[in-house]
């Protein structure tokens, strides 16, 4: 190749729309929102400076500390239930068994349907007067009265889990499916031709070698999770009594709702500090990933 | 690679190895039937629900299944929400022009990254990746200020811009794994012929790239669909300009929710995604898993 000079400038002008785009949509509002984090920004068009005081009252106030306990507790929950049930799902659409391209094909739909719609669907089921769920365990005798699951603070908790989990595993089911089919089929014919069983072949063989993209997908997933908005926002507005409220929440309800930008620039300062610690471990994995790869 | 086959290539030894006993044949349909019982039931009842007159959905005790059963609810809505069929143009017209704009910036930008090495071509992969991390829903207030003073507030661009941002990384990184699939002879031969560079990928890797670009342009026109929300919210208050997930809060009367209209607008509004997924699926399994298994 002629010129490595002249392919670096020819690689740059291919990637300067990215760039430029990135940079306007993503970079700058980064770095404004650490600006405004230090200001007193709200509805009025000027502002001042005003130092770390976001900070402290958002850290001296105690229920924010609550909020941020909380999105880690929502976020366990979801990513660990996602995931397990991801890989049984994963195994079983990897299961030589007639009617498997159906199977994988319905899987797909929360995935692929417009996320709201979906959360719209769970609200109605989770109605407390004439929900699905309420309804049916009403009609088999389990409770005795109606059940308003998104009105009491623990229920909703739960459920906005479940929400959140019936959306994010076809995704992981999908991504573990494909990690499955990945790995080399003659090991499971030496071990099949060994003697060895079912269930020591998945242990020994499927396990390990899928550790990988379980890793990686619940690195992706945690952070997907974290941030997640619209099914909170939809079934319950962080509410009753702000026991929903999670991080993302938070901010969104102090500065949209509130028009407090400062407050809530510094929630959101917070937010990304999380998030670049989990890009911070993300990559760390990749790359030991791929050295381990290379062996 | 990271494809999904489900067709075994070698019959003989696959077919022994996956010879289950009847048991176990049993155990794994039952499996599948519980995890396509949570996939599939908010549609099933969202379905049902749609088919039901709303003062069957509002009494006691709960039935599953409706009584004298209609399309009603598919008609009336048009007549409850008038601007319904606006919101589902809105949808589509919103994710066309966001799968454009992604498409055009990112194939040369992927193209870039998979043939060329120059000064902080790693570096540029990886923030692009860190974008991926970063939801549009913590940088909501800075966006909010740009959008305003871009004069863009209340308009389609106030949610194809900042949309097409996030979408943007990921596509990158997906035709990127997919280009570094074209052999490089092909660009090296072309070019001691005489080729300029920018007619090598006109001419030689676009044709070639073309089935990944289609995959690109899938994934981007079904995550544009279904994270049209927060930025709708909070970017547009034009009934004209709501797309679909947004626009189907009319369906919330000041008084009671029109449940059955409102799934049956739902239905409507993803019926031409599910045929598309249905279709394409097997290249979409194929493009989602092949950017990220193997990097």
């Amino acid at each position: 190749m002629t010129g490595t000079r002249s392919a670096s400038l020819f690689a740059l002008a291919l990637l300067a729309p990215a760039l430029i785009y990135i940079l306007i949509i993503v970079a700058y509002p980064l770095f404004d929102t650490v600006v405004l984090s230090f200001t007193n920004a709200a509805l009025r068009p000027t502002y001042d400076f005003v130092g770390w005081a976001n900070y402290q009252r958002i850290f001296g106030a105690g229920n924010f500390t609550e909020v941020i306990l909380r999105t880690f507790i929502w976020t366990f929950f979801s990513v660990a239930t996602k995931m397990i049930i991801g890989t049984l799902g994963a195994t079983l659409l990897n299961a030589a068994i007639p009617g498997q391209t159906v199977f994988r094909i319905l899987t797909m739909p929360p995935w692929i349907v417009p996320m709201a719609i979906g959360i719209f669907m769970w609200g109605w089921m989770y109605n407390g007067q004439f929900g699905m769920i309420s309804g049916l365990l009403q009609n088999f005798g389990i409770i005795s009265k109606p059940w308003p699951i998104l009105a009491q603070g623990s229920s909703a908790f739960w459920a906005t889990i479940v929400t959140d989990v019936w959306i994010g595993v076809p995704m992981v089911t999908i991504y573990l499916l494909a990690a499955i089919q990945s790995i080399p089929k003659d090991l499971y014919e030496a071990a099949w031709t060994d003697g060895a069983s079912r269930s020591y072949r998945f242990r020994r063989i499927t396990l390990p070698l899928m550790m990988p993209a379980m890793l990686t997908m619940s690195l992706l997933s945690l952070i997907a999770t974290f941030n997640s908005f619209d099914i909170i926002w939809i079934l319950t507005q962080g509410g009753p009594s702000g026991s929903t409220t999670t991080m993302i929440i938070d901010t969104y309800k102090t500065a949209i709702g509130s028009r407090k930008y400062g407050e809530g620039a510094a929630r959101a300062v917070v937010i990304c500090i999380f998030v670049s610690i989990f890009c911070l471990v993300y990559f760390r994995a990749v790359r030991k990933l791929s050295q381990g790869e290379a062996k | 690679m990271a494809q999904v086959t489900t067709r075994p290539r070698a019959r003989s030894t696959k077919a022994m190895i996956d010879r289950y006993k009847w048991y176990e044949v049993v155990a794994l349909y039952a499996g599948m039937a519980v995890f396509l019982f949570f996939v599939l039931a908010p549609f099933i009842e969202g379905f049902l629900v749609s088919l039901k007159p709303l003062s069957q959905l509002f009494s006691t005790p709960y039935n599953f299944i409706p009584q004298n059963g209609s399309f009603d609810a598919y008609f009336q809505m048009w007549r409850s929400v008038p601007m319904l069929g606006m919101h589902i143009f809105n949808s589509f017209f919103i994710s066309s022009v966001v799968t454009l704009i992604v498409v055009i910036i990112v194939v040369p930008a992927a193209y870039a990254f998979a043939r060329f090495q120059f000064a902080g071509s790693g570096l540029l992969l990886g923030m692009f990746l860190a974008v991926n991390m970063f939801s549009g829903a913590v940088l909501l207030i800075p966006l909010f200020r740009l959008m305003r003073q871009l004069m863009l507030l209340n308009t389609y661009w106030a949610m194809i811009v900042p949309g097409a941002a996030f979408l943007i990384p990921s596509s990158i990184w997906l035709l990127r794994t997919y280009m570094m699939r074209i052999p490089r002879e092909l660009d090296e031969a072309a070019w001691v012929d005489g080729a300029s560079r920018l007619y090598t990928l006109r001419r030689v890797i676009l044709p070639l790239a073309m089935p990944g670009i289609v995959v690109v342009a899938i994934m981007t026109f079904i995550g544009a669909y279904a994270q049209q929300f927060i930025f709708a919210l909070t970017f547009n208050s034009r009934t004209e300009f709501m797309p679909l997930p947004v626009g189907l809060f009319a369906f919330f009367g000041k008084q009671e929710v029109q449940w059955n209209e409102l799934m049956a607008a739902s239905f409507v509004g993803i019926l031409p995604v599910m045929i598309v997924i249905v279709f394409l699926q097997r290249y979409l399994v194929a493009g989602l898993t092949a950017g990220a298994v193997k990097q």
